[in-house]
């Protein structure tokens, strides 16, 4: 049957998307903007309620079992390696949308394709035994990812990873970060996606077999594969993918099924979702016209939809919780946004992503993005604002910034970085600690912690007072030596990830023609800014050990900061992120990817700190580094939008794999009453994003949060949690408990 | 001297203001005050030299944060005793209202006086301020005496010479309990507040204890050990007696 004839498609307007896979051209010619208010959502349905109280029984065992409910030790993970799991299988009819990653909800899959060791180590870490079969067949018949890469590795390489100044490399486990187009499986069925593939097959290459060509061949072979086997794991379930969806439930149903293959085959560091908001409203509204279902219904779809995204787990290693801590998948699933016509792309499911908020409560996960523009419906600035002061779940990008460089239907790929939906793929991995590359500058390539020629052997710096001029003419030498050990490596994990751990479920999902882009990162940002600003504006003493490493630093002076406005520190800033842009566009890089940066570390910002000794601003040995491109802790003198402008000045193009910002702003500093709050942080967002920033992280804390952060105040989330009372500011962990019960008593208007 | 080159002595920029004036506020901290409230939390500003910058250096400093005031936010000047520095902040306000940019002051009035030379200065400083945010500390003469060390005729004589002039204002009071919330003192300061014009907003500051640490760095003795802070009861109450809600 000529698919153009179907009648899934009845009531759909436009022309290429029928004719070619062309999900943006489908969402711009049929979505519905929406700029009302929030007025028109719906309470969750009871069948919602009675799934998330199981949900949250489950996680609360899980908790109580130190972070695992339970894992799989015997079957080897895949699309169907496993029968029909429910949430509730005594309720299983209430779950309108189905599919889990194993047979139990939060029981983690075996995935031995990124590396055996590791597999087996997350299993017998938290208690559990790999059967030894599976340990024979993934060391003695199949070679892993993580085989493939040590087999390659250089000296050096290995080096850099063990002196952790490159930390975080995706050689044991799987690299993420690739968003399938799971919207194609909703608009088009399997089936035609896999006639398209098969095109394509056939026309790759004109029959001279290059090592390209035939590595394209195998890939689209493996995903025709995959193709199929997401059908057999539908029919599982009881459904047939094979044509398109033909109504709103089924079109969230399909694209759940794209999804759930890539996280019941991969375990990357980030398994994105991606921009599906817009494009399930087209479905929702189609239905909701002719009657079908209702709001309520409506709602109910995407509370179920976001409940399978909240429980999606991988099964990692204590090294991986220490990088990435708190168990994150990163299933980022963006809203909002401004099309290249000027229309804003919010539509009323929009809201109802941000709802489900409201209706299940915060939630870490899916990473709810909001693709920000101050041109945005004025309505829905607002209810986002106000989900992120009642809920600090939601994160902001700016989409003034991203559209002129992806276009108007990208996705986020991991926490911050921007993908084209099923037109490009990431090859990502880990961060440069520049901060310890500065020191290694200062001390020759010398690593102070282990004593170890890790870099080049240049002559070390012996003067008492450093010089500006002299550090950086060692520093750019330092640096160069590490963006190309750092490209390299990189270089080589992903031909083996492409060889032993080929994400075909995702890449069936995404153009044969498909753009890479190459992520590298940025981890230290702040501290050597701050730390080159000292050595320029004021003067900084070395103190040597008998060996003449320097391991203390003295500063005398004051100096500018990043974080303040201030030029000075701010220029050094923008320069440090030019040269090691630079610097990684010098080398040769896989499958000639375009290369980019980000300046970003998750979590990891505390495992590189323990790696990177005292720095000249400052900052101790171990201390944690400042995460992403925030200023670091204390340096901020003059307030919140202070540090949000020397942020701002980073330019987006240089580092489009995403600048990120995290800002934590008391409620009480935020306005009087929750109206005043809702407009206060519209227009900080306004200011900020208006000034070309990319990203940031809003944390608004209420009462709750205070007491958590008086009963953990380790948690690195409250490290700079600020309270500000009428007219001065102080850290919250830095006041005894008898204070901090008085704030607390103070926020919430009765006596504890 | 050219007035160009008065400089400030600043205490301290904070550019995310969001309660000292309407929307988003740049506010200046200055160094010095006359008055020792018991209860001050910033007695770090009473003396001493901040950094010096002309009124022209700040405002180009308050400048790179007009994309978030929009048509709600602007420039804030508090202390410290802003009324101590009134040339400068009519030159930082003159630079404000050449661009349309909101210009507000958070006193507590101390220094008013109607002697002509220092009421010509102040009325020019009043000609470009949109707003004064004017804090009552107590009505009772001898109580206000004792709590802040200064008399208050003056600070009332502003607050109706503002009124006269039909200068808009906010009017704050910091609720000490069991020093600044008595229900007879409460009720004179609304019968005086309902005798002005130009108030547009009324607001209770609880008081509370974060101050404290800043008494210890200065190895001063904090006079209000033990003081509680008030209850949310005792701070409805004090809205009733004050009939804030009248005022938004």
């Amino acid at each position: 049957m000529d698919i153009r004839n179907t009648e899934a498609w009845n009531g759909f307007e436009g022309r290429i998307w029928k004719e070619e896979i062309n999900v943006r051209d489908f969402i711009q010619k049929n979505y519905r903007p929406y700029d009302g208010d929030e007025a028109f959502l719906e309470e969750p349905t009871e069948a919602t309620n009675i799934l998330w109280n199981k949900v949250q029984e489950l996680q609360k065992e899980e908790r109580a079992n130190g972070g695992i409910l339970d894992m799989e030790t015997k079957i080897v993970t895949g699309l169907t390696a496993y029968g029909a799991g429910y949430i509730d299988s005594d309720n299983k009819e209430l779950e309108k949308i189905v599919g889990l990653q194993t047979d139990r909800p939060l029981k983690r899959a075996f995935m031995p394709f990124g590396g055996i060791k590791m597999a087996e180590q997350a299993c017998t870490t938290n208690g559990y035994t790999p059967d030894p079969e599976l340990h024979k067949i993934f060391t003695e018949y199949v070679t892993t990812h993580n085989q493939g890469v040590f087999d390659a590795y250089t000296p050096e390489m290995k080096a850099v990873r063990h002196n952790k100044i490159i930390t975080g490399l995706p050689d044991t486990y799987g690299r993420g970060r690739i968003v399938g187009d799971y919207r194609r499986v909703a608009l088009y069925g399997i089936d035609y996606l896999i006639e398209q593939k098969k095109k394509d097959f056939a026309n790759c290459g004109d029959g001279t077999m290059t090592e390209e060509v035939i590595r394209l061949r195998e890939e689209i072979s493996k995903q025709i594969r995959a193709l199929n086997g997401m059908k057999e794991m539908a029919a599982i379930y009881g459904y047939d993918i094979s044509g398109p969806a033909t109504n709103a439930r089924e079109a969230v149903q399909w694209l759940y099924f794209g999804y759930l293959a890539a996280i019941k085959t991969q375990n990357g560091a980030a398994m994105s979702v991606g921009r599906v908001s817009t494009f399930l409203d087209i479905y929702i509204q189609r239905d909701i016209d002719n009657g079908i279902i209702t709001e309520k219904e409506a709602q109910e779809l995407i509370d179920h939809l976001v409940m399978k995204f909240r429980i999606v787990k991988f099964a990692r290693i204590p090294s991986y919780n220490q990088l990435f801590s708190g168990d994150p998948v990163w299933a980022t699933l963006e809203v909002a946004g401004i099309g290249v016509d000027g229309r804003s792309m919010v539509t009323k499911n929009d809201f109802r992503f941000l709802h489900t908020l409201e209706n299940m409560g915060p939630s870490p996960e899916p990473n709810l993005t909001v693709l920000y523009s101050s041109a945005l419906p004025e309505n829905f600035k607002k209810y986002a604002s106000k989900i992120s002061i009642n809920t600090s779940s939601v994160q902001y990008e700016n989409d003034d910034v991203m559209k002129p460089v992806w276009g108007d239907d990208y996705s986020i790929c991991c926490c911050v970085s921007a993908t084209q939906t099923g037109k490009e793929m990431q090859f990502f991995g880990a961060r440069a600690n520049l901060a310890k590359c500065l020191l290694y500058a200062i001390n020759g390539g010398v690593d102070a912690k282990t004593r170890e020629q890790c870099g080049p052997m240049i002559r070390p710096i012996t003067s008492e007072y450093l010089d500006y001029d002299e550090v950086i003419q060692k520093y750019e030498i330092m640096m160069d030596w590490l963006a190309g050990v750092y490209v390299n490596a990189l270089n080589l994990i992903h031909y083996m990830h492409d060889k032993y751990f080929y994400e075909a479920a995702e890449m069936a999902l995404i153009d044969t023609d498909v753009r890479r882009t190459f992520a590298t990162g940025i981890a230290g940002f702040s501290h050597v800014v701050d730390s080159l600003s000292a050595i320029k504006y004021a003067k900084v003493r070395t103190e040597r050990d008998t060996d003449g490493i320097v391991l203390h630093y003295y500063t005398e002076g004051d100096f500018p900061k990043y974080g303040n406005d201030d030029d000075r520190a701010d220029d050094i800033a923008v320069w440090l992120l030019r040269t090691f842009l630079d610097k990684v566009k010098k080398h040769h890089t896989y499958r000639n990817s375009e290369p980019t940066t980000s300046i970003l570390t998750i979590t990891s910002n505390v495992v590189y700190g323990k790696a990177t000794g005292d720095m000249p601003d400052g900052r101790k040995a171990g201390e944690p580094l400042s995460p992403g491109a925030n200023p670091s802790y204390g340096a901020e003198k003059s307030g919140l939008l202070a540090s949000l402008n020397s942020v701002a000045k980073l330019p987006y193009h240089i580092a489009l794999d995403g600048i990120s910002n995290t800002q934590t702003i008391n409620p009480d500093a935020l306005g009087h009453d929750a109206q005043e709050r809702i407009n206060n942080l519209v227009q900080v967002m306004d200011g900020y994003f208006d000034q070309g920033a990319h990203h940031l992280n809003v944390n608004v804390f209420g009462t709750d949060k205070l007491i958590d952060a008086m009963e953990h105040p380790e948690k690195e989330e409250y490290a700079n949690f600020t309270i500000r009372v009428s007219g001065y500011a102080v850290k919250f962990i830095d006041l005894t408990r008898e204070q901090q019960l008085d704030v607390i008593s103070r926020t919430c208007h009765e006596t504890l | 001297m050219n007035n160009n080159e008065i400089k400030g002595n600043i205490h301290s920029i904070e550019t995310f203001g969001l309660v000292d004036g309407p929307g988003v506020r740049f506010v200046i901290f200055l160094k010095g005050c006359k008055m020792r409230c018991k209860f001050c939390h910033n007695p770090d500003t009473w003396s001493g030299e901040g950094q010096r910058l002309t009124a022209s250096e700040i405002f180009n400093k308050a400048k790179r944060y007009k994309s978030y005031w929009r048509n709600n936010g602007g420039i804030t000047v508090s202390g410290g005793e802003p009324l101590l520095q009134m040339e400068f902040i009519t030159e930082l306000f003159k630079l404000a209202k050449k661009e349309n940019i909101s210009a507000a002051i958070d006193t507590a009035g101390q220094p008013f006086s109607t002697e002509e030379k220092w009421l010509t200065k102040f009325k020019s400083l009043a000609e470009v301020t949109d707003l004064f945010i004017l804090d009552l500390k107590e009505m009772d003469p001898a109580g206000h005496k004792e709590l802040t060390g200064v008399d208050n005729s003056n600070i009332l004589e502003m607050a109706r010479w503002l009124s006269q002039n039909e200068k808009r204002m906010w009017i704050r009071h910091v609720l000490v309990p069991g020093i600044t919330d008595g229900e007879d003192d409460l009720k004179k300061m609304h019968e005086f507040i309902a005798g002005l014009k130009t108030v547009e907003k009324v607001e209770i500051l609880p008081y509370h204890t974060l101050g404290t640490l800043k008494w210890a760095e200065l190895n001063k003795k904090y006079p209000l050990e033990g003081v509680p802070t008030p209850t949310s009861e005792q701070i409805e109450a004090a809205n009733r007696i004050l009939h804030t809600e009248l005022y938004k």
